[in-house]
């Protein structure tokens, strides 16, 4: 609650600042004021304060990193049994001067798109277009860039008809074995077996406030607490934040964030980012397939141990 | 008036004695008809039909009547596919990510409950004379969650599998992740695709899939078998009902994510009657030309 009125209050001294000219005397105190805020407000912030970070609407989503990172980017559709499924935007680009296949989930920034792109719920469909396009990477070698953005996986009619656990499965089996490197990047909501699928690669990033858990706070606290505590604060038991995920060994490494959350890329952000990537690619496709292989076999096989 | 009261008291106190001798008396008169010793009966859960226990026990849980497949304990199912001496894998494993409050005395109940050690029970042994490594889930143990020891027997079962040259059979019965492990038991899923597919490549892999088949389970090594075989009526599905219900502000039909809904959509290779089960296992082995 405290992070939401502080980030009204923020609004409000930045729209202040645009009616003040930088001239004025009152220009810096402002500005001073403003910042010492922003200090305030996210350097200490709470598991829900960083779940409610990582749903903003005001937060980039997957679309947006891919034109930032990648040149080129190419869209391919379809996972070419029954539907093209939105949630996912899927294709190849550059990465620097490195081709590589990009699969993402992807929310919408608006009303329309995130109706389009079904709130980032990925349907049996969305999985196996990663699937076949992840296929088709590795007969290339070229490495396979995952971005993870959603809730869950769509729990619908259709979906379930369609086999949504075994698409999931899938993913999780056939991405353990492909042949060629995967570096896996949770951007902002990593929910339940949805996100795993997207989440067995060589390497794991993981930005600062994004939030990784097996279920999302509200059915954690309705299902484990019966509703005895808020999710606010069930969040609290989850060991979802990047912190939490990088301490079990899952994520291997954190990426920080701006202060007050991923809401822009500046150019000196994405170029650092492609910089972090692009030497990650380099080191792993330098790797002999079979070490990369089952060194990717050992770093889930470890998990829980 | 004293006098009609001692009167009246002492045709009470005859009338009482005189009942307590007809109390002492009533067991000798009665007894023959009502000898039921204890849980000579049973009612079937799903029809409500009294049964009789020992044929109940010996017909594997399923009614005689409405041919309702009832849950089974690890050990019951256990007896109904393997040969006698089979021994049992992987006991001496430490619990961690206890952290969850609540979760060790959770845990503590659902080893009561079940009489087993964990939501699987992992087995080396024989069905009808062939060699088969065999991995049982109780749903009485903690609605058969997977947290992090029944992820690590899955991917041991499989990993043993493989390098012995046996074929792997898992029955699966499970509410999905185990909640209380968080985001550990959620990469289980992870870790047991994993084992699967490396044992896949080499070995056949045979899913049975028991109610309930939900969650993190059913989308993790349950599905991922070469042949994968249903019992009757069991629910198989990722998502609740319920949830889905909501999502989509429809109620959905009543067969929805059973067995039968199921294999019409193609997504279980057969439906197989509990009496069935052993000799369909060791057939589907033999033509395999595993012995």
């Amino acid at each position: 609650m405290i992070l939401e009125e502080n980030e009204m209050k923020i609004e409000a001294l930045e729209q202040e600042l645009l009616t003040l000219n930088p001239t004025d005397e009152a220009y810096e105190e402002k500005k001073k004021e403003l910042k010492q805020l922003k200090l305030d407000t996210y350097s200490n912030l709470t598991p829900w304060d960083r779940v409610c970070i990582a749903r903003s609407d005001k937060r980039i989503k997957a679309r947006t990193l891919i034109s930032h990172l990648f040149t080129e980017f190419y869209e391919l559709h379809g996972d070419q049994y029954y539907a093209d499924d939105a949630a996912i935007i899927s294709g190849l680009g550059y990465l620097g001067d490195i081709p590589v296949t990009v699969l993402a989930q992807a929310k919408g920034s608006d009303t329309a798109e995130k109706i389009k792109r079904n709130f980032g719920m990925t349907s049996p469909e969305g999985f196996r277009k990663t699937l076949r396009l992840a296929k088709e990477a590795e007969k290339f070698h070229r490495p396979i860039i995952c971005i993870v953005d959603t809730s869950g996986a769509y729990p619908g009619k259709g979906a379930e008809e369609r086999g949504q656990a075994r698409a999931i499965a899938e993913n999780l089996m056939e991405f353990s074995k492909l042949k060629t490197p995967v570096i896996s990047i949770v951007l902002s909501e990593g929910g339940s077996g949805g996100a795993l699928a997207l989440t067995v690669s060589d390497y794991i990033y993981m930005f600062e406030n994004a939030v990784y858990s097996v279920l999302s706070p509200e059915g954690f606290s309705s299902i484990l607490f019966k509703g005895a505590i808020k999710p606010e604060e069930a969040v609290n038991y989850m060991k979802m934040t990047s912190h939490d995920l990088k301490n079990y060994g899952i994520v291997d490494e954190i990426i920080k964030e701006p202060l007050g959350g991923l809401r822009y890329v500046s150019l000196e952000y994405a170029s650092n980012l492609k910089e972090i990537l692009i030497k990650k690619v380099e080191e792993l496709s330098s790797t002999d397939e079979t070490t990369l292989l089952e060194n990717r076999y050992q770093k889930y096989r470890c998990i829980g141990q | 008036m004293s006098n009609s009261f001692d009167k009246r008291k002492e045709e009470l106190r005859e009338f009482n004695s005189a009942l307590e001798n007809l109390q002492v008396r009533k067991p000798e008169i009665q007894s023959k008809p009502i000898d039921i010793p204890e849980g000579f009966l049973v009612v079937c859960p799903h029809c409500g039909k009294t049964l009789v226990s020992e044929e109940y026990t010996s017909a594997l849980y399923v009614c005689p009547s409405c041919g309702h497949h009832a849950r089974l304990h690890a050990k019951e199912r256990l007896r109904e596919v393997m040969d006698e001496g089979y021994e049992v894998l992987f006991t001496d494993m430490e619990e961690k990510h206890l952290d969850f409050p609540d979760y060790q005395n959770k845990l503590a109940k659902a080893k009561e409950a079940s009489g087993d050690d964990e939501s699987i029970i992992c087995v080396d042994g024989k069905i009808n004379g062939i060699k088969a490594l065999v991995g049982v889930m109780d749903s009485y143990f903690m609605m058969g969650s997977m947290g992090s020891i029944c992820g690590e027997r899955v991917a041991l079962l499989a990993e043993k599998a493989l390098k012995e040259h046996k074929p792997l059979i898992l029955f699966t019965c499970s509410g999905g992740a185990r909640m209380q492990e968080g985001v550990i038991s959620l990469f289980q899923m992870a870790k047991t695709s994993e084992a699967i597919g490396r044992l896949k490549d080499k070995e056949l892999y045979i899913s049975v899939l028991t109610d309930p088949t939900t969650g993190g389970v059913s989308a993790s090594f349950a599905s991922l078998a070469d042949i994968t075989l249903a019992e009757p009526k069991a629910l198989i599905g990722f998502a609740g009902k319920r949830v889905i219900e909501q999502t989509i502000k429809e109620t959905l039909p009543k067969d929805f994510q059973s067995a039968e809904f199921l294999l019409n959509k193609g997504y279980v290779d057969s439906i197989v009657e509990r009496k069935d089960m052993k000799k369909t296992l060791s057939l589907l082995l033999k033509l395999h030309n595993y012995r």
